[in-house]
C-alpha cells in the first residue's frame, strides 16, 4: 500500500475533526494521540524509505509531469520525522499551557492547518503545489500568532504578515517565470530540463525571486527584521512551535531548489550563499548579545543558525550539505526545547525578562538541568548534538577551503555559548531579586509541562550519542541531493 | 496586447511598491492588492498569451499552435482565490489592530522592537 500521502491526510483530517467535536477534554486528548500516530506513521515511511529509496505518489492517478507528483527522499522522511517529534512534544506541552487562555479550540484547529502545510511543503514534487502549502501554512501562522488578540500580538502580527507576504508574492512571481521559460513545474522534470540547459543569465531573474522569498521565510540576512519583531509575541507553545518549525521549511526549499534544479551558474550562487550564511550568523548572534528578554535572545539565535544551515548549502560537497542537514535536524530539535523551557521559567517567575528573574538553579534544579541540555547542544558542546553539527560543517568548509566563512561559523559558536551563559548566569545562578520575605505560593511545574522538555533533551543527547548513524543517514540525504539522477528517474519514469 | 500587458504589470508594481512604503496601514493593504494583481497578471503573461483557440487539443485542431496552455490559467485563479483569503485576513487583522489601539499609523509598530 503506498502510504506517502499519510503526513498530510492525517493533520487534514485532524483538523476537520477538531472543528467538529468541541468538548475541551477530547480536543486536548485528540490533539495528543493524532500528532502521536503522525509521529508513528512518519517512522513507518521511514523505514519505507530506507528498505526501498525514494518514494512516491502521483496524486488522482495522473502521470508525473502532468499532475502533481508527491516524493518522499531521504531529506524529507528526515525532516518530517524531526518535525512530527517536536510537533508530539508541543501537542503535549500545549494542553498545560493553553489553560490559562480560552483558545483551545481555535488553537488546535490552527496548529493542524499548520502541520498540514508544513508536511506538504516536505513532500510535494511540484513547484506550485509547493506554493499552495506555504499559503497554508502562512495563513494558519497569522492566525495563531495573533491569537490573544493583544496589542503587543496585533502589532507584532502585522510585521510578520506583511514581510511574509511580499515573500510569497515574490515566489509567485518566481514560479511565473520559471513556468513560462521552461513549460513545467514538475520539480523532476525542471531538473531535467535545466541541467542539460547552461543560459544562466535568464534562469538568474527566477532564481533570485525564489530566493528572496525563501530568504524571507528562513530569515537570513538582511531579510529577518520580522523575526525578533514578531516572535516573542505569542504565547510561549506558539513560539516554540515556529521557532523549530517555520523557518526551517524556507531553508529546506533553498536545499531542495539550490540542489535539483538551480545548478547553473554555481560560483555566483555559491559566493552568494556563504556571504550572506557568514552574515546571518554574525548579525544574529552579535544582536542575541545586546538583549536581556530571553525569548528575544532566543529568536537572534534562531537569525543566527540559520546561517549555518545556508552555510552548509553554499559549501556544496557531500559532506557540507550532510553538515547542514545535520545542523537543521539538531537545531529543530534543540531550539524548541530552549522556548520550551523558557515559557516554564516564565510559569515559575511570571516575567522573561532576565534582570527580573533569577534562583531558579536552588528553585527547580530539574528546570537547570533541562536548560543546560539545548542550551550546550545549541553552543555546540560535547557529547550533545550540536558538537557534530557544526563539526562536520567546520571540516567541511575547510577541506573546500571556505576559511573565512568556517572562522566566522567557529567565533558565531562563542556567541552562542555567551548568550546561554548569560541566561544561564542571570536566570538560574543569580540570587533571585525578588524580596525573599513575601515568598508567594510556590508554582509548580506539571508532568505535562516538564515531559515534552524531558523527550526533546533525550533526543539531542542520542543524537550526540549515535551521531554516526544520524550522519550516516543525512549522508545518504546529501549523497541523494548531489546526484538528482535517482531523483528524476524515480519520478520521471518509475511509476 | 503582451507589449500592453506587460507595461501594466510595470505600472502595477511601481503603484505597490509605492504603496507599501507608505505609513497608513490602510494604503500598505492596498499595496498588498496591487502587488498581488501585478504578479498574476504576471504569471498569465509568461506563459504566453493566445486568443480565440480552445484550452483542450480534440481531434479537430492538429497544431500544438492552435491550442491554448490552461495550466497557466489554472494556477492564476489559485492563485487569485489565495490572495482573496490573505487580503480578507488582512483587512481583519487591520480592524482589530484598530479596534485595540486606535491606530492607522505603522510608526505606531515600534514598541514590539525596542523593548529590552
Amino acid at each position: 500500500m503506498n502510504c506517502v500521502a499519510l503526513p498530510i491526510l492525517i493533520p487534514l483530517v485532524l483538523m476537520i475533526m477538531q472543528i467538529f467535536f468541541r468538548r475541551k477534554i477530547f480536543s486536548q486528548w485528540l490533539g495528543i494521540s493524532g500528532s502521536l500516530l503522525l509521529l508513528l506513521s512518519t517512522f513507518y515511511l521511514f523505514g519505507q524509505v530506507t528498505k526501498h529509496g525514494i518514494l512516491t505518489l502521483n496524486v488522482g492517478g495522473w502521470p508525473a509531469p502532468y499532475g502533481i507528483t508527491l516524493v518522499i527522499d531521504y531529506l524529507s522522511i528526515l525532516m518530517l520525522v524531526i518535525s512530527a517529534v517536536i510537533i508530539f512534544c508541543i501537542s503535549i506541552y500545549a494542553v498545560s499551557f493553553l489553560k490559562t487562555t480560552g483558545e483551545k479550540q481555535r488553537f488546535y484547529i490552527a496548529f493542524y492547518a499548520l502541520i498540514l502545510g508544513l508536511n506538504g511543503a516536505f513532500i510535494t514534487g511540484d513547484v506550485f503545489n509547493l506554493y499552495v502549502w506555504f499559503e497554508v501554512m502562512l495563513i494558519s501562522s497569522f492566525v495563531l500568532i495573533t491569537l490573544g488578540s493583544s496589542r503587543e500580538q496585533l502589532s507584532g502580527g502585522i510585521k510578520y504578515l506583511s514581510l511574509n507576504l511580499i515573500g510569497s508574492l515574490l515566489f509567485l512571481a518566481g514560479i511565473g517565470l520559471l513556468f513560462g521559460k521552461t513549460g513545467t513545474l514538475n520539480m523532476a522534470q525542471l531538473a531535467e530540463i535545466l541541467r542539460e540547459d547552461d543560459s544562466a543569465i535568464l534562469l538568474n531573474t527566477s532564481a533570485m525571486l525564489f530566493f528572496v522569498a525563501f530568504g524571507i521565510k528562513a530569515a537570513i540576512f538582511p531579510l529577518f527584521f520580522w523575526l525578533p519583531a514578531s516572535y516573542h509575541t505569542p504565547n510561549i507553545t506558539i513560539t516554540s512551535l515556529f521557532a523549530g518549525l517555520l523557518t526551517k521549511v524556507g531553508v529546506y526549499t533553498m536545499i531542495r531548489f539550490f540542489t535539483l534544479f538551480f545548478v547553473q551558474d554555481q560560483p555566483f550562487w555559491h559566493n552568494l550563499l556563504l556571504t550572506l550564511a557568514g552574515l546571518t550568523m554574525f548579525i544574529g548572534g552579535s544582536a542575541a548579545i545586546a538583549q536581556y528578554e530571553i525569548r528575544k535572545i532566543l529568536s537572534y539565535h534562531i537569525i543566527s543558525q540559520i546561517g549555518y544551515m545556508v552555510m552548509g548549502l553554499g559549501i556544496f560537497t557531500p559532506l557540507g550539505l550532510a553538515g547542514g542537514i545535520f545542523f537543521t535536524l539538531h537545531n529543530m530539535i534543540a531550539k524548541t526545547n530552549t522556548f520550551l523551557v523558557s515559557g516554564m521559567v516564565f510559569k515559575l517567575k511570571g516575567n522573561y525578562h532576565l534582570k527580573n528573574i533569577g534562583g531558579l538553579v536552588k528553585e527547580s534544579p530539574l528546570l537547570a538541568v533541562l536548560f543546560i541540555i539545548p542550551a550546550f547542544a545549541l553552543a555546540g558542546v560535547p557529547p550533545l548534538s550540536g558538537f557534530f553539527a557544526k563539526f562536520i560543517l567546520i571540516k567541511a568548509g575547510f577541506e573546500d577551503g571556505h576559511y573565512f566563512v568556517t572562522a566566522v561559523a567557529v567565533f558565531t559558536g562563542l556567541l552562542t555559548l555567551y548568550s546561554m551563559i548569560k541566561i544561564w548566569n542571570e536566570a538560574f545562578l543569580k540570587k533571585s531579586p525578588e524580596d525573599p520575605s513575601h515568598e508567594k505560593d510556590k508554582i509548580k511545574l506539571s508532568l505535562l509541562e516538564v515531559l515534552p522538555s524531558i523527550l526533546l533533551g533525550l533526543i539531542s543527547l542520542g543524537m550526540g550519542i549515535f551521531a554516526s548513524s544520524v550522519f550516516g543517514y543525512t549522508m545518504e540525504a546529501a549523497n541523494q541531493l548531489i546526484n538528482p539522477s535517482i531523483y528524476i528517474e524515480t519520478v520521471l519514469y518509475n511509476q | 496586447m503582451e507589449v500592453l500587458i506587460a507595461i501594466l504589470v510595470g505600472f502595477l508594481y511601481a503603484a505597490g511598491v509605492y504603496m507599501i512604503l507608505r505609513r497608513s496601514i490602510v494604503k500598505f493593504i492596498i499595496g498588498i492588492i496591487l502587488l498581488s494583481n501585478a504578479t498574476n497578471l504576471l504569471v498569465f503573461l509568461s506563459a504566453g498569451l493566445t486568443a480565440g483557440s480552445p484550452a483542450f487539443l480534440s481531434d479537430q485542431v492538429s497544431s500544438q499552435q492552435e491550442f491554448s496552455d490552461p495550466l497557466p490559467q489554472a494556477l492564476v485563479l489559485t492563485a487569485v482565490v489565495i490572495g482573496l483569503g490573505i487580503v480578507v485576513f488582512t483587512i481583519a487583522l487591520k480592524y482589530k489592530f484598530f479596534e485595540v489601539t486606535g491606530a492607522d499609523d505603522l510608526d505606531q509598530l515600534k514598541p514590539t522592537d525596542n523593548q529590552k
